[in-house]
């Protein structure tokens, strides 16, 4: 019989013992930041049938798989899930076989001891085992060579991505420091001083095809070396002591905290301060991955990959204040990063609490927006003074049109709107033909949400009045913000989009089809942000020819003129819409099709071909 | 000077002797931009808060520059954000960021 | 000496003018133009400012002129090709020429209004162009306009406005403006008529006595603020936006007509011929000339030269008398070769 303990486990226990207690306070401290409110809705999450499923099925999917990569990158997929999962099998099955195989079986042990050893005893098991032949002994020794196997197939994978990262699919990899790469080295150590560590005992400890056959007797050629052997074992539990004591002040935080995150987010919660509560559990959760450098617009442009998600995420968790603001305010929150994330992991909430964070100390003043409703009567006398409409509003219309401040520099979108509800016999009203009220998503970017709450109450106000049953927009920015933001209870709020294609599969309107291409732009604010994929692309198919751009749908590339970006400038926005229209022209259209009046203008200083909204095209093509 | 024993008001000259161009340098070198406006009023006519009230982004510059800046961090605060100051301007100046600009500057030193 | 060919690529003023000083200095120059009449822009204008003078008497003389020249009407330039000091030009109808200089008089194409989507172009009605405004002065058929009240005046449509990618100023607007104000005044002497301008930039002889009599005699009004928005309201006339910038105040306005003063654009199919003949643009996208003062109808190519509103916008004044000067240059620069090739021969 072996010994039950020997002093190079010491390193191991130690790091790991650290790293849960670190772990254990860093998740009580989140949970103590998050807002009452939201700790409540934790704590309910928690004991609800439905979501302990799908916490169970996420811890899963996006913890040990990562279903996410897989879809984008199959092979960063297999990269990622062949460490995760193999190494997350060989606790398991090592604790079974630990359990299972005990060579201390009889041996008396303090409860200490006892407690100690369930710690270690599975990861340096072979160190303390006997060979045994039992059918059941084999398939664990197959079991635990196959999963190392396939750990060390990964990080074969992963040195492959950080020196050829083209190798893999990806043009940019994130840059790190000297710590990162320390912990890097570790791990990618880790496995292979197993290998080695397990095939110098495997001779009388037993081992299957990986461990026994290539490397005891291959690479040890059959002999058994008990100086080598032990440096191999204190270089493998130094390896991850250094591993553990590292790991929270790195990137490999994410293993522990995305656990957390997916809780709080299945819970419902939301960034509502930049560094507390949830957001640090983002931030912690951040595994630099860097699959968000490509995908950003904003990589087009000379230097600025260096403020893309992964680096902005960084810094906030080093606390960088100058590059923090850089970041938080250079961009144009496309949500493409979020729509790549494995985690999902929304920074743009955390930069705009960051925004709110710089800009909260001058408060607006609306005061200037009271007592101008809609029914005023002084409002005939005084010109100056707000009016939403030419005509009285009518209380029995039925459908409202809000055209959006944008809208207003776009009147061929206003005017095809006009149009095409004459055309459907629509009951409309044209709420904002004289101008009106911002609906407030340009002052939420801003991070000011609670002046941005004053100008939503305000509208809210003024649409409850005027009797709409429905609310028709042309612009996605107050789309997005009217899905979100308010409470108009019973109206029903959509965009042309859906509206338009509403009435072509109602037969209100008919249409003729041409054999033109079109090639559609998905907005932002549309397309990642509701999915609103399928009704532009529905009526686009009763007019004439789709062509697909080289990237659409959740991957469409910001037009560029988003005013989700506070600093960034014309010159810089100017190359993110050309290389934007270089996607879109991809297939050789003859018109770009866009729905967002920022996005049609911004397209139309720099495209080649005509630029229109789909509500233009519709009215080309009214029969 | 001649004192004629009365003075009903302050004059509504404005002095640059005694205008302290600080601040407004600051926001300058941050927005270089602000120097290639040319007045052409395109930001003030489409100011969709300026169907209700006194929002003139070009105003607002001038008064800085001019040492009016009580009045003009009044018609800052009644500014919306919604960019499109910024979208119709001719010479692709960043409004929006330098109204921004203008509420943290303006605030760090004078905690109005 | 062999008589010497002389390509110029555009038949408008420019062409004209320089073909006729060619022709002077007893060369022998080729006009090619690709529409079906000689004249360019000039041809579709009724009266010239400052003092109204009429557009065809201009162009009658400058016809009469080109009398006697190879003129090649509905002609392109498909390709060239450069050997030596000379020009293989193969034209459109296949006809290929042997040239021993090459003069782009391309001049100008008017700015897009429908790229201007907020001034409504091609949207409302009542938005026009100043060169439908000029048709309508020579033919007086246009029923958009039908005695009109009010009348507002644009400047800088296309001109000076990085949203339209064009930072330059179009030198020729403003006068312009000024002087169709007191056209379509006299003509609706009832109507009231806005000029809506950034600056008035009356720079050229008798520019600023325009702006005394539009004023004075026509009572044409200006206010200093570019019009940012146009719509149309329930009647169906135009609501325009604009702040009035010297009284610092946002201003709105009814009119039955408005008026764009389109700038210029650098003409479509340039870019072809540039690529051809190997030269650059400048940042405002015009032809690159080699010097503005000293060689400004030279290009960095050897014999090939630049006369008129290709290299920038330019007034008819300007333009004619570039042509004189490109006369002389081109006439210089084939002397100068001829020098060496007798040299060579030697």
């Amino acid at each position: 019989m072996r010994p039950v303990f020997d002093p190079f486990v010491l390193p191991f226990v130690l790091g790991t013992t650290f790293v849960l207690l670190y772990c254990f306070i860093g998740m009580i401290r989140i949970i103590w930041q998050l807002p009452k409110e939201d700790r409540r809705k934790f704590g309910r999450s928690l004991i609800t049938p439905k979501t302990l499923w799908k916490n169970i099925k996420d811890l899963f999917g996006d913890c040990l798989f990562h279903v996410k990569i897989w879809k984008r990158k199959p092979i960063l997929g297999y990269m990622h899930s062949s460490i995760a999962f193999g190494w997350f099998m060989i606790i398991v099955v090592g604790h079974f076989e630990s359990v299972t195989f005990s060579p201390l079986k009889g041996a008396e042990l303090t409860p200490l001891q006892d407690l100690a050893s369930t710690l270690y005893l599975p990861i340096f098991f072979r160190f303390f085992a006997i060979e045994e032949l039992s059918l059941k002994a084999q398939i664990y020794s197959f079991l635990m060579d196959f999963f190392l196997l396939m750990i060390i197939s990964g990080i074969v994978i992963a040195v492959v991505k950080k020196k050829r990262p083209k190798q893999v699919g990806m043009k940019r990899v994130t840059k790190f420091g000297i710590r990162e790469d320390l912990v890097r080295i570790a791990l990618w150590t880790i496995f292979p001083l197993r290998f080695l560590a397990e095939s110098s005992v495997a001779g009388f400890a037993g081992g299957s095809f990986l461990t026994k056959f290539l490397g005891f007797e291959l690479l040890f050629g059959g002999n058994y070396n008990e100086t080598l052997s032990m440096v191999f074992w204190w270089l493998y539990s130094i390896d991850l002591a250094i591993f553990m004591f590292v790991l929270p002040f790195t990137r490999y935080m994410h293993i522990p905290a995305e656990a957390l995150l997916i809780l709080l987010r299945n819970a419902g919660l939301k960034t509502t301060e930049p560094r507390k509560g949830y957001a640090l559990a983002e931030i912690y959760s951040c595994p630099s991955c860097g699959l968000c450098i490509d995908v950003c617009p904003m990589s087009s442009t000379g230097d600025n990959y260096k403020k893309t998600a992964v680096y902005f995420m960084r810094n906030v968790r080093k606390k960088k204040r100058r590059e923090v603001k850089k970041m938080t305010e250079i961009c144009l929150m496309c949500g493409k990063c979020i729509e790549v994330c494995p985690l999902g992991i929304d920074s743009l909430n955390i930069k705009i609490a960051q925004r709110n964070k710089i800009y909260y100390k001058m408060k607006s003043d609306f005061s200037y927006l009271e007592g101008q409703q809609t029914t005023d009567n002084r409002q005939q006398k005084d010109s100056q003074v707000f009016r939403f409409s030419d005509s009285q509003i009518q209380n029995d219309s039925k459908t409202v049109y809000f055209a959006g401040c944008m809208s207003h520099l776009t009147p061929k979108i206003t005017r095809s709107m006009v149009k095409i509800f004459e055309e459907a016999k629509e009951n409309y009203e044209f709420l904002d033909a004289n101008g009106s009220i911002c609906c407030g998503r340009p002052m939420m970017l801003t991070g000011k949400i609670k002046e941005a709450k004053a100008l939503i109450d305000k509208n809210t106000e003024l649409i409850k009045n005027s009797g709409a049953k429905r609310l028709v927009l042309s612009c996605p920015i107050c789309y997005k913000v009217f899905k979100e933001e308010y409470k108009l209870d019973g109206i029903e709020i959509l965009h042309h989009t859906q509206y338009i294609n509403e009435l072509i599969e109602n037969d209100r309107i008919s249409l003729d089809r041409s054999d033109k291409h079109y090639v559609y732009h998905d907005p932002c604010e549309l397309g990642r942000a509701f999915g609103i994929y399928d009704e532009p692309r529905n009526i686009i198919d009763n007019i004439g020819l789709l062509t697909p751009p080289k990237s659409d749908r959740d991957m469409a590339v910001c037009c560029g003129g988003s005013i989700g970006s506070l600093t960034m400038t014309l010159e810089e926005r100017d190359e993110i819409t050309s290389n934007s229209i270089k996607d879109l022209m991809h297939n050789n259209p003859e018109e770009i099709v866009t729905a967002c009046p920022l996005c049609q203008k911004t397209f139309a200083r720099k495209s080649p071909i005509k630029v229109k909204d789909i509500a233009e095209i519709v009215v080309e093509n009214i029969e | 000077m001649i004192d004629f024993g009365f003075s009903i008001s302050k004059s509504s000259h404005i002095n640059m002797d005694n205008v302290d161009l600080k601040l407004f340098n600051r926001l300058e070198s941050l927005n270089p931009d602000i120097k290639t406006c040319m007045s052409c009023g395109l930001c003030t006519a489409t100011c969709t808060a300026g169907n209700f009230t006194d929002v003139s982004f070009r105003q607002i510059i001038l008064m800085l520059q001019r040492g009016k800046e009580k009045e003009a961090l009044q018609k800052v605060k009644k500014c919306m954000m919604c960019g499109k100051c910024m979208l119709v301007c001719s010479r692709g100046i960043n409004t929006r960021n330098i109204l921004l600009s203008i509420t943290r500057i303006y605030n760090e030193e004078q905690s109005l | 000496m062999k008589e010497r060919n002389i390509l110029i690529i555009g038949g408008g003023p420019a062409g004209m003018e320089t073909a006729h000083q060619l022709k002077q200095l007893g060369l022998h120059p080729i006009i090619i133009e690709r529409n079906d009449k000689l004249g360019g822009h000039l041809a579709q204008w009724d009266r010239l400012f400052p003092s109204s003078d009429d557009a065809e008497e201009l162009l009658e003389k400058l016809k009469e002129q080109v009398e006697g020249i190879e003129v090649k009407l509905n002609t392109r330039v498909v390709n060239i090709e450069r050997q030596g000091q000379t020009f293989h030009v193969t034209l459109s109808n296949n006809k290929t020429l042997d040239i021993d200089a090459i003069i782009l008089c391309t001049g100008f194409d008017l700015f897009k209004a429908e790229k201007k989507q907020e001034y409504g172009y091609g949207i409302y009605n009542n938005v026009i162009t100043n060169a439908e405004l000029e048709k309508y002065f020579k033919t007086h058929q246009d029923e958009r306009i039908n005695d009109p009240k009010r009348i507002g005046f644009v400047h800088c449509v296309g001109s000076r406005d990085v949203k339209v990618n064009n930072t330059y100023c179009s030198k020729v607007c403003c006068a312009t403006a000024l002087k169709q104000a007191c056209e379509i005044k006299d003509e609706f002497p009832e109507a009231d008529v806005y000029c809506f301008y950034m600056d008035l930039r009356m720079f050229g002889k008798g520019y600023e006595d325009l702006y005394l009599k539009a004023q004075k005699d026509f009572d044409i009004k200006c206010v200093r603020g570019r019009v940012c928005e146009v719509s149309e309201n329930m009647e169906g006339k135009l609501v325009i936006k604009a702040e009035d910038t010297l009284l610092g105040t946002p201003m709105k306005m009814t009119l039955d007509l408005l008026v764009l003063m389109c700038g210029m654009e650098k003409a479509d199919g340039v870019e072809r011929l540039q690529a051809m003949l190997n030269l650059n643009s400048s940042s405002d996208g015009f032809i690159e000339n080699s010097n503005p003062f000293t060689e400004m109808n030279c290009t960095k190519e050897k014999g090939v030269f630049v006369v008129g509103s290709c290299t920038s916008p330019k007034t008819l004044p300007d333009t004619l008398s570039e042509a004189r000067s490109a006369a002389m240059e081109v006439f210089n620069y084939l002397n100068d070769n001829g020098q060496q090739t007798t040299d060579n021969s030697l």
